[in-house]
């Protein structure tokens, strides 16, 4: 191109912390040109063992202390040292400043592709995404986690580890059923946060005395008004405990919301997941192109680029032993590469099913792809014919009531609507996860608590739910029956603690 | 703009206290890994970490999901051959059917394994273990001593005096003795400038005069006086002995074979590393006996072969002859571990019984016979059976058959009786 077409930035593979800044001050400046939003960059470079550690607190910086993430770190720790397991090239954290991890044992060309894919691939999702933007709080998420270390602390110096432990366990149990799925949350910070913590403990503790009052009251008439409680079913469970469990104290209160909270946080990453890594693959893989075309890196660089590049787009085929479902990675890429070509250059069959992108913008078309949808959404509205051929997609049906397995539909003309459809439903976490609901709360009687179970397509709850009503039940205190509800119909019904199966009250 | 910030020097071990966290809750299931590991390790690797394996039920982390059944529709990639309308008949091995999603929901199913480093696993083989009568010869122990720091005293030998508390002594008492006479000097000096300005020339006169005087007094207040000198005190204090020595006595004759051998060196390396984990310092003495006893080498010790009679007294002897020699009980703990098949010289065994209830047994903390044999209990052990009536805390013996039985046999012998 220019003059400076003969200097690349580096010529050995080593990298240096000038060389890191260098990198970073062109990608940055290439992904500007290209109109990347992004939260300001914090690059830190770690350890290997830095990186198992953070790898084994779920990606949270700063996290409590739970065996949980003992039982990850061994794991990794294992798989690593014997070489099952490459360590993820990067760790990035939804803040701002946008933390990224890059680890020391990374040559140069890695830590650029960590840098474009992580600093403003994840960077700029994070700052563009409608999920991100009302679901989580990027600049108080880190105060929010050091208050949850110090609070979960104090709780087991004052009550001990053991205490603690059991109402962490329980709540970890029910981590995806603390969020609320549709209403929005305000956003919090940590110095509001722990202002109101002793005020909401005070309050929670004298509104549960109303809801559980055992002195008589004078007059019968709210009567009606008590016996269906609550009034609407409610889908976030952990949140219903730490409002309305009678008997918890308020730390136990306080722990319960901090896992809610947390899980708060992760919820839009496990409900962007293609979408996100997509983003993060396609941005890497255009910004470091533009490196080469610039003439800033030369041939070697971009054939060890490529080369990991394609290994992280592998999507083994569906008889394949390493077949281990469909590839984000993948995915994601080949739907926005795809968008990128039906905008730069449309063929007929794109014209006919995108008319309104067909011929636009890239750089507006794939921005808004990024902002204002999930998985679901997305694939449900991008999902081209040929990414489904290219990827050679195609959908199964297996009904338990048929004795064979069902190819529904294929990767052509009669198929594609159908099996976009079916991909999408694959990332609608409401479909994926049992849909849960607590529906009743015996106030008068045996103070037990009733969940539904209401079916997807008949499909039955797994063998874990005996366990995981165990944890319900330490929660909530009292008895705990959960139903499963098929059509309007009552299918099944277990309860914790095991004793009788309840007699209908109807 | 971007922040750079190298972080490689941050404080290692961020997962040590959810490590030990996890480790505190499986303790059931990996002490018995540890002990079923104990077993079947090779000799020299005893001392290794260990994998340990968890079974998936058990450390599961529970959550809501869907089982198996119903209608399920997926989208898999990499169709070859298949139409819309093709009919697949079912795999077998469950209805989940067509792999890959399985490994998704299904991973809790697996056993959970993982590495102990070689720290923890000692801290679990010894878990429960003790070193007998050790509270005992603390109270006995009464020739080996150390002395301690416990504050100052008013005298002393020069040696021990304390510069520091002797100069803070001095100075409180010049600030307690000429305290007075300063402030009046420094008041006489003030007057004496006035009086100077005021050309009062008998003021002058007396007011010099004063100073010399207050001058003179506060030197005659000595800056060190033998009152203020101040000593280090020290006390006597008895210590336990940190250091032991094991004597390892094993049967080297012709009826010995190598496997009796190994089992005796196992439960020989169980017993080192067990006693090092307690002691500062541990020396261990080999001797190999046939019909006379010699102290060896370690490689000697397990590996030279020899043939011959059995004379099981000669190595007590030698044992004897070196505690007197090297080991004196005061400063050592000493413990014995005799291997043997059982097989003895006759007229011997009653030699022995009398080496080790007259001499031994009252200096040693504890000693410990193993009898690797599949056969009957020979001489020997109906001899030695008289003993552990007769010292019930210093003496054990122990009959092994095979190689599991070891652990299990030095976990009988060292575990931590209780306070009842």
């Amino acid at each position: 191109m220019s003059k400076k077409a003969a200097k690349f930035l580096s010529d050995s593979s080593d990298w240096t912390f000038e060389l890191i800044e260098k990198y970073d001050c062109e990608i940055g400046r290439i992904a500007r040109a290209f109109g990347l939003d992004t939260y300001p960059n914090q690059i830190e470079i770690i350890r290997s063992d830095q990186m198992m550690d953070a790898y084994s607190s779920i990606g949270m910086p700063v996290g409590y202390n739970h065996w949980s993430f003992g039982k990850h770190f061994v794991d990794v720790e294992r798989n690593y040292e014997r070489g099952l397991m490459g360590l993820a090239y990067e760790i990035v954290i939804n803040s701002n400043p946008c933390i990224s991890y890059l680890m020391e044992e990374n040559n140069m060309t890695m830590q650029a592709l960590v840098i474009a894919h992580a600093c403003y691939g994840h960077n700029s999702f994070f700052k563009g995404n409608y999920l991100f933007r009302t679901w989580t709080d990027a600049s108080a998420i880190i105060d929010y986690l050091v208050f949850a270390k110090k609070y979960i602390r104090d709780s087991e110096e004052r009550y001990g580890p053991q205490a603690v432990e059991e109402i962490l366990d329980s709540s970890h149990a029910l981590m995806n059923y603390g969020v609320d799925r549709y209403k929005r949350p305000y956003p919090i910070s940590a110095e509001e946060e722990k202002r109101r913590q002793a005020e909401r403990a005070e309050y929670v503790q004298r509104n549960l005395n109303t809801l559980w009052r055992t002195i008589p009251q004078s007059k019968q008439v709210d009567e009606d008004e008590e016996t269906c409680f609550p009034s609407e079913p409610q889908e976030n469970l952990l949140y219903f405990i730490e409002k309305n469990a009678p008997l918890l104290e308020p730390w136990q209160r306080e722990i319960v919301r901090i896992v809610r909270k947390v899980a708060q946080y992760f919820y839009p990453q496990r409900q962007t997941q293609v979408m996100n890594e997509g983003w993060a693959t396609f941005w890497h893989y255009t910004l470091l192109n533009q490196l080469y075309d610039e003439g800033l890196v030369d041939d070697g660089f971009m054939m060890e680029f490529l080369a990991s590049h394609t290994a992280v787009l592998n999507q083994p085929s569906f008889d394949h032993p390493a077949y281990r479902g469909i590839n984000p990675y993948a995915l994601g890429f080949a739907m926005y590469s795809d968008l990128r070509r039906i905008c730069e250059h449309p063929t007929d069959e794109d014209r006919e099913w995108f008319p309104e992108i067909a011929g636009a913008d890239w750089l507006e078309v794939l921005p808004n792809a990024m902002r204002d949808f999930k998985d679901e959404s997305f694939i449900q509205q991008f999902l081209s014919p040929k990414v489904m051929r290219d990827l050679r997609l195609f959908g199964v049906v297996d009904d338990d009531t048929e004795s064979d397995i069902e190819v529904s539909a294929i990767h052509d003309n009669d198929g594609y609507r159908r099996v976009r459809e079916l991909l999408a439903s694959q990332y609608n976490l409401g479909d994926q996860e049992p849909n849960i609901q607590v529906t009743r709360v015996e106030l008068k009687g045996d103070r037990s608590l009733t969940l539904q179970h209401f079916q997807h397509q008949r499909r039955p709850l797994g063998a874990t739910t005996d366990a995981v009503l165990k944890h319900m039940h330490r929660l909530w205190g009292f008895p705990v029956y959960l139903e499963s509800v098929w059509q309007d119909e009552v299918v099944g019904s277990v309860c914790c603690p095991k004793e009788k199966t309840k007699e209908q009250a109807a | 703009m971007s922040y750079i910030i190298d972080r490689r020097e941050n404080p290692k071990n961020k997962s040590a206290v959810n490590r030990q966290r996890f480790l505190d809750r499986y303790k059931k299931h990996i002490k018995k890994a540890v002990s079923d590991a104990i077993d079947t390790r090779s000799i020299t690797d005893v001392g290794r970490g260990e994998e340990v394996t968890i079974a998936g039920d058990d450390i599961s982390e529970p959550v809501f999901q869907h089982g198996s059944g119903g209608r399920r529709s997926v989208v898999r990639p990499g169709n070859k051959e298949f139409v819309a309308g093709d009919r697949i008949p079912r795999p077998p091995g469950g209805a989940s059917g067509s792999g890959g999603e399985a490994s998704d929901s299904g991973e809790g199913d697996d056993d959970f394994v993982f590495q102990l480093t070689q720290d923890e696993f000692l801290e679990f083989l010894f878990d429960d273990l003790e070193l007998p009568n050790l509270t005992k010869r603390h109270l006995k122990g009464s020739s080996s001593f150390k002395y301690e720091h416990a504050g100052f005293t008013n005298d002393g030998v020069p040696a021990k005096l304390s510069v520091l508390r002797s100069l803070k002594q001095a100075k409180a008492r010049r600030i307690a003795l000429c305290g007075e006479s300063r402030r009046r000097l420094s008041a006489a000096i003030e007057k004496l400038e006035e009086a100077e300005v005021e050309g009062d020339e008998l003021g002058i006169f007396r007011l010099t005069d004063e100073i010399e005087r207050l001058e003179k007094r506060i030197k005659r207040v000595p800056f060190l006086d033998t009152t203020d000198l101040r000593f280090k005190m020290h006390v006597k204090r008895p210590v336990p002995t940190s250091q032991a020595v094991m004597f390892c006595l094993m049967d080297v004759s012709g009826s010995m074979d190598q496997s009796i051998k190994d089992m005796a060196k196992r439960f020989y390396l169980l017993l080192y590393m067990f006693l090092k984990r307690h002691y500062e310092k541990t020396d261990i003495v080999f001797i190999r006996h046939h019909t006379v006893a010699k102290e060896v080498e370690e490689q000697e010790f397990f590996y030279s072969r020899e043939t011959g009679g059995t004379v099981v007294s000669s190595a007590l002897k030698l044992m004897d002859e070196i505690i007197e020699a090297r080991y004196s009980p005061d400063d050592w703990n000493i413990y014995g571990a005799q291997a043997s098949d059982g097989d003895n010289w006759n007229d011997d065994s009653p030699t022995c019984t009398k080496l080790l209830r007259e001499k031994l047994l009252p200096v040693v903390q504890y000693f410990a016979y193993v009898e690797i044999t599949k056969r009957s209990h020979q001489a020997l052990w109906r001899e030695y059976d008289q003993l552990s009536e007769e010292f019930p805390e210093a003496f054990a013996q122990r009959h092994i058959q095979k190689i599991s039985d070891i652990f299990p046999v030095f976990h009988d012998l060292f575990h931590k009786k209780d306070e009842a």
